[in-house]
């Protein structure tokens, strides 16, 4: 434990902008996979164990698509595109098949699918660690707020899941496929009794959460080291944040993501071990005295 | 004696009775079961084969007892590894700080994993369904961070390391391989005959009621909370003795055994010899480590055929194995009768 380190930073307000943008790219990038989480969740009734293979592949399909073409703009796309088109697949061919499952069984399924994502990323790319490389636009002068140092591409990627974020929450409230999609949620015999094909509401929403997950992917692929088996720290944490926030909310998703990246780069100085501790210890916390979470509602 | 009373009284002595001979049975199984693993080092002196009976052993009393809350109670518990690192540790450091004999350290760890499961099973068993399972998910990672944090108790990421003292009692020596082969099975058949008396007991058909209604089990005047909690803090003992056969058969402790993979496993196993019938568990325990062993000699991407075996088991016979073979031998017996 080191407290004295967590004191002395929070008195000096270079250290504190410098901490709270790394706290907040860590929780902005769990945002967008925590939000795909919570879509399906909310959707589909299904827990998907498999969508930090979708955050994995993202970041891969980046790579590849920066090296072959050397644009940033089009390794996004890939790695959003691509995911979405895997999620699709993924859902149509095999998630609709344990709808109504037994939990377990739509658990066992994704398990099998973690474990072979990870072998054919590891046949493909190889098991070794790879990286990116930050794309030569961001390679500035990191910007100075305040004495904190703070490195562009950290700006686009809070811009760029802030957008997501307002997009999500306007397009689903006021929309008429956010409408569809929410009735569908609450009551898909209904919705496919008025002449709308549920399967496809389904198979869409899968393929926007594998979507998310994959931009998160791309958008992470240039500051972190890319292996075989990175989607799985990231699902655990997105689990947390959908827990505290609450199974099915996007602004839950929003503030949990947000928590947990702040716990996580404050904590690190002050519990340099237990920084993982800390938020198995917020999400018990929230769990035990709220057990929907902080913006869930009551599931009947 | 009323009429009713009296009915009744003629109905239950048979069950009861039934009930009688159904423990004898059991009991005579788990005899000749012990007799026939006892027995196997005088045919073969393959280690390959003990040591596979061991680690069946350490992850069938683990896997049968995730099945008493999983199957006879329908608590989902994805933290239930907690208690198999739990086991693992507790024993080693207290084989390796204290030096007691064996038996001591046995009971010592039982006792804290019981005091443990009873703190963390109070907090979990109120909440229901999918959040009990992410509560039970985050305390077994809070345990292992603290296992990872508490480097200069358990020795950190490295794990517990420089072996377990393993001093003889009563004439039993584990440090000798055939000793240690012997106690490991006796632990599985007793923890299984154990096990299996409590899901045989009223108190087990109290917990499948449970599963099956627990409002009506309310109802009917039972502490539903109190049963949960009592069944948490049973299948966590049980879970702990799994966790310390596997401490003294590779004499250590390690970070994994607390990682939540490890329940993960658990309830794969489960899964893949079905969680319907009592044995169930134990024949996925050697599937999966039969599945494991040759799977990892034949290919490096072990995960893949890993991976579609589970697919077959999920999406194909939609239960596991011992489930699918009960269900297709009552359909057939019931044909018969039909015919």
């Amino acid at each position: 434990m080191d407290l004295d380190a967590l004191a002395g930073c929070l008195s000096s307000s270079a250290c504190l902008v410098t901490q709270t943008t790394s706290g907040l790219i860590i929780g902005m990038l769990l945002f967008l996979v925590a939000v795909g989480l919570t879509l399906i969740f909310g959707v589909l009734k299904v827990v998907n164990f498999s969508h930090g293979a979708f955050y994995m592949f993202g970041a891969y399909f980046a790579m590849t698509a920066y090296q072959l073409t050397g644009s940033f703009a089009l390794a996004m796309l890939a790695g959003a595109a691509g995911t979405a088109i895997l999620g699709l697949i993924f859902e149509r061919v095999f998630m609709s098949r344990v709808y109504g499952a037994d939990v377990l069984m739509q658990l066992l399924v994704c398990y099998a699918f973690v474990l072979i994502f990870d072998d054919v990323v590891r046949v493909i790319w190889g098991p070794e660690f790879k990286a990116m490389g930050m794309p030569s636009a961001f390679q500035v002068m990191p910007l100075f707020i305040a004495g904190g140092v703070v490195p562009p591409y950290y700006l686009l990627l809070i811009g760029v899941a802030l957008v997501v974020a307002i997009v999500l929450g306007i397009g689903l409230s006021r929309s008429r496929i956010g409408k569809v999609i929410r009735a569908a949620a609450h009551n898909p015999g209904m919705v496919s009794a008025l002449g709308i094909n549920t399967g496809l509401i389904y198979g869409g929403v899968f393929a926007l959460g594998g979507m998310l997950a994959g931009l998160a992917g791309a958008l992470a692929a240039p500051v972190r080291s890319l292996t075989p088996g990175m989607g799985f720290s990231v699902l655990i944490e997105s689990f947390i944040v959908t827990v505290i926030g609450g199974m099915g909310s996007i602004l839950g998703a929003l503030i949990g993501a947000l928590l947990l990246g702040l716990i996580r780069s404050f904590g690190s100085l002050g519990f340099p071990l237990f920084t993982e501790g800390l938020m198995y210890l917020f999400m018990v916390i929230v769990l035990v005295s709220k057990p929907t979470g902080l913006f869930g509602k009551e599931v009947a | 004696m009323t009429e009713l009373e009296a009915g009744r009284a003629r109905t239950l002595a048979p069950v009861q009775s039934g009930a009688a001979l159904h423990r004898y049975r059991d009991v005579l199984i788990a005899l000749i079961a012990f007799a026939v693993l006892a027995s196997l080092p005088l045919f073969t002196s393959s280690k390959a084969l003990l040591d596979f009976v061991i680690r069946c052993s350490a992850y069938g009393l683990f896997a049968t007892s995730l099945n008493l809350l999983v199957g006879y109670t329908g608590l989902t518990s994805f933290g239930h590894g907690m208690f198999f690192g739990l086991g693992a540790y507790s024993f080693g450091l207290i084989m390796q700080k204290l030096g007691v004999p064996i038996p001591v350290a046995f009971i010592a760890t039982l006792a804290i994993t019981a005091l443990v499961a009873a703190v963390i099973g109070a907090i979990c068993v109120r909440l229901k369904e999918i959040y009990f399972a992410f509560v039970t998910l985050a305390f077994q990672m809070l345990i292992h961070s603290t296992i990872l944090s508490w480097a200069s108790f358990t020795g950190g990421d490295q794990g517990l390391r420089g072996g377990i003292p393993r001093p003889a009692f009563l004439g039993i020596n584990l440090a000798n391989h055939i000793h240690l082969y012997v106690a490991s099975c006796a632990l599985l058949i007793l923890g299984l005959l154990a096990m299996r008396q409590i899901a045989q007991s009223p108190f087990g058909y109290t917990l499948r009621m449970i599963r099956d209604n627990a409002a009506r089990a309310s109802f009917l005047g039972i502490d539903v909370w109190r049963a949960k909690l009592t069944v948490f803090v049973l299948a966590a003992l049980f879970a702990s003795m799994g966790g310390m056969v596997m401490a003294l058969f590779v004499s250590g402790a390690y970070p994994e055994f607390a990682y939540w993979t490890i329940s993960g496993e658990a309830i794969f196993i489960n899964m893949l010899g079905g969680v319907s019938t009592f044995l169930g568990p134990m024949v996925g325990t050697v599937l999966l480590l039969l599945l494991n062993d040759t799977v990892t000699r034949f290919t490096e991407y072990h995960g893949i055929v890993l991976g579609i075996v589970i697919l077959f088991f999920a999406l194909g016979l939609r239960k596991g194995l011992l489930d699918f073979v009960a269900e297709w031998y009552a359909h057939r017996r019931e044909t018969g009768e039909g015919r």
